[in-house]
């Protein structure tokens, strides 16, 4: 395959970046987006050139280290993340567009790399349980309904990679949050900061500076985990609760 | 707890939320009287008179309407000062763009904001016509609804806004219903086909309810 790539290129956080534009010759359709990537990379540096920046770390999909808009879908085309997108999903002769999540809570740091340290920082207000140290309990203790154990499931898939956040018009984090808050929430292990989790999460969420919710779907579409657009009402309702229980 | 409310992204969301319930409340009750038009001038103004006589002998002359004036511009003036700080949020949280763009909402959700910017101004208008009789085409008359709207309906201009102005409402709540929904917690997976039906449904009887009054006095049955 012969591809035009057009790749953000942006040296640091303080120098404005634009868009460069490659072309990359024999490019298998068995290749991962990521191994396209490296290609180009290789090429640039046998040229002399700075290789192309971009996150990525497991390359199996599990991790959340990879990013990405391409053509202006993040994780690309496909419903998975950039690292499982593989050049098939592309045609020979494709002019591609490379850019990096964009969002104020996600800085660009270097080309294609963004710092998502804001999701941490949402984490550490709440998305933790108070559980004692030492050696692990008897599973079995805690009975959990099979239902709910489902419902903990489906949103703890979320890997925290951002796309929701990238592919919301104004950029807002509320798929991220309420996965992680949904997760914990419904368990009888996080009932004992079931009400802070929710208050504290979502008011970090506001303080880093994400936007709010319009309930455009966008996220859920664009959700590598398929984290569904009904994790965000289920998330409403737990604050409204949490609101009403919790005099501050 | 209500500057917390006020101050969270979430708190303003359920305030647009509850306070658009309320605004498609005043809707539909303000659709079925005016679906009275069709039943002659004696009806209508009858209904008319009644709304200032409502609620006596407990609530002195107008004091009724006042009340739900007052609640009603409450409810807008809560709905866009939210929309508003929401918006500025919103855009700031997105200070650069992607370069490849794609369209992809619906164009209900994509026209939310420049649509309740229309409606704002859709909804002085209609008071200055039809209420203050500000701006209204060939003498207002005092306790004559009928014949006011349908001198409205008479202009081509009135025609026209008015008719932009119900297409644009009737988006508006298609998906300001089913977003007020999802915001107050009450949506859910198996729930979601009855709450984007009732959205539909509403958005297109409001719709099409106003609508038919212009062309009711433009097809000359109301007349």
């Amino acid at each position: 395959m012969k591809l035009t790539l057009r790749v953000w290129r942006q040296k640091n956080a303080d120098t404005p970046g634009a868009m460069a534009t490659y072309q990359l010759d024999g490019v298998s359709q068995d290749m991962s987006f990521l191994e396209m990537l490296d290609i180009l990379n290789e090429e640039l540096i046998v040229k002399g050139e700075e290789p192309v920046a971009f996150d990525h770390d497991c390359r199996e999909g599990i991790c959340g280290a990879c990013s990405l808009v391409i053509n202006g879908d993040a994780h690309g085309p496909e419903r998975t993340t950039t690292c499982q997108l593989h050049m098939r999903s592309f045609q020979d002769g494709d002019t591609i567009d490379i850019e990096p999540w964009r969002a104020s809570a996600f800085p660009v740091i270097k080309d294609l790399v963004v710092d998502r340290s804001a999701f941490d920082r949402v984490i550490q207000a709440g998305g933790f349980i108070t559980a004692p140290t030492g050696a692990a309990p008897e599973a079995h203790a805690t009975p959990v309904p099979k239902a709910d154990a489902d419902f903990a499931f489906e949103h703890a898939e979320c890997i925290g990679c951002g796309a929701c956040v990238a592919a919301c018009p104004n950029g807002a984090a509320m798929l991220f949050t309420s996965a992680k808050v949904n997760h914990l929430n419904v368990l009888p292990q996080g009932s004992p900061e079931r009400e802070t989790r929710v208050l504290d999460m979502v008011s970090q969420m506001d303080a880093e500076g994400f936007g709010g919710c319009t309930l455009t779907g966008e996220c859920a579409t664009a959700c590598p985990k398929g984290i569904p657009l009904f994790s965000i009402t289920a998330m409403n309702k737990e604050w409204l609760r949490a609101t009403r229980k919790v005099k501050r | 707890m209500a500057l917390t409310f006020w101050q969270s992204t979430l708190g303003k969301k359920i305030v647009m939320g509850v306070t658009g319930l309320i605004m498609i409340g005043y809707l539909c009750a303000h659709l079925l009287g005016n679906m009275k038009i069709f039943f002659g001038p004696g009806e209508f103004n009858g209904y008319g008179h009644w709304l200032r006589v409502m609620g006596a002998p407990v609530l002195h002359h107008q004091w009724g309407l006042w009340i739900a004036r007052i609640v009603l511009v409450a409810a807008v003036v809560l709905h866009a000062v939210s929309a508003y700080q929401l918006s500025r949020r919103d855009i700031k949280a997105r200070p650069q763009g992607y370069v490849h763009a794609k369209p992809r909402m619906s164009y209900a959700t994509r026209t939310m904001r420049w649509g309740g910017v229309i409606l704002a101004l859709f909804i002085v208008w209609h008071i200055l016509d039809l209420t203050t009789g500000t701006t209204h085409s060939g003498g207002f008359q005092e306790g004559h609804p009928y014949q006011n709207v349908v001198d409205t309906f008479s202009t081509w201009y009135g025609n026209v806004i008015y008719i932009v102005a119900m297409l644009a409402m009737g988006m508006h709540v298609q998906h300001g219903f089913w977003s007020a929904a999802q915001t107050l917690g009450a949506g859910s997976r198996s729930r979601d086909r009855a709450l984007k039906a009732t959205a539909n449904g509403l958005a297109i009887l409001l719709t099409a309810g106003f609508i038919s009054i212009p062309v009711g006095v433009m097809t000359g049955v109301v007349s």
